[in-house]
């Protein structure tokens, strides 16, 4: 079980998305998610990461276990300085994409998690937290 | 560099994935499948990912296109072996993998394969 309670992993290359992987696995499994559940956070994980290598040119996603009353959860942050996206609305919808892939990262990631929150700042960057509970 | 392993059984390709891909080793399975198919005029590909913990929409893209690529070089895809936790997820990211048959085992597979095939035989006979 990961001593600490957050965890930062960086995400520069191809390779970091499977690290992104296997790190909210440890994470999901030391916190005793169910086996779905640790599935649903691991894929949410994977598009999340994917995004942040491709759209925002590398980042880092901050993992953290968080409580809330009696609930046990897992927070991921995935932080880009990238160019950002101009139409976040747009961005979300099923099948939007500026690049090659389905269009399913972001809306995706949101319907495996409980909570989800995106901001970005063209120029700036993107930010995107999930949590999901137990 | 990092390869899948492609077996032949017969006129059939057998791929086991077994590690966690990462993106660029998928893109990779997909160009050796089709030559592979080609080069062994194989008539079948089954893809066993029942070790596999994650299918992300872009390894749900990589099983489609190996899939409709196989098809137009006419050999049948069965996605084999996957995992409940697996399927649940798939569907409730948004990717219902159309156009993507499944079987529960390689066995399974299998038999779909042939079953086909007697099919397109008997089809083919008729219209002879």
């Amino acid at each position: 079980m990961p001593n600490a309670k957050h965890e930062a992993v960086p995400i520069v290359s191809h390779d970091d998305i499977v690290k992104v992987r296997q790190r909210v696995r440890d994470w999901a499994v030391a916190l005793g998610f169910s086996l779905v559940d640790q599935t649903k956070l691991v894929t949410a994980a994977s598009e999340l990461a994917r995004n942040t290598l491709v759209y925002g040119q590398g980042g880092t996603v901050l993992v953290e276990a968080v409580s809330n009353d009696s609930r046990q959860g897992l927070r991921l942050t995935f932080e880009d300085h990238g160019p950002g996206i101009p139409d976040v609305q747009l961005a979300m919808k099923d099948g939007f994409t500026t690049g090659t892939g389905l269009g399913l990262g972001l809306s995706g990631a949101r319907r495996l998690s409980h909570e989800f929150e995106i901001c970005s700042t063209p120029g700036k960057g993107t930010r995107v937290v999930i949590v999901r509970w137990k | 560099m990092e390869r899948i392993p492609i077996l032949k059984m017969g006129d059939s390709l057998l791929v086991t994935i077994q590690v966690d891909m990462h993106d660029r080793l998928a893109m990779t399975l997909q160009e050796d499948l089709t030559t592979r198919i080609v080069q062994h005029r194989a008539r079948g590909v089954l893809i066993d990912i029942s070790s596999l913990e994650v299918v992300d929409s872009f390894m749900g893209r990589m099983l489609a296109n190996i899939a409709a690529m196989s098809r137009v070089l006419d050999a049948q895809t069965v996605v084999v072996g996957m995992r409940p936790a697996v399927a649940i997820t798939l569907v409730e990211l948004g990717l219902s993998l159309h156009g993507v048959r499944t079987a529960l085992n390689v066995e399974k597979g299998m038999q779909l394969i042939g079953h086909d095939r007697r099919e397109d035989d008997t089809g083919a006979e008729r219209e002879a």
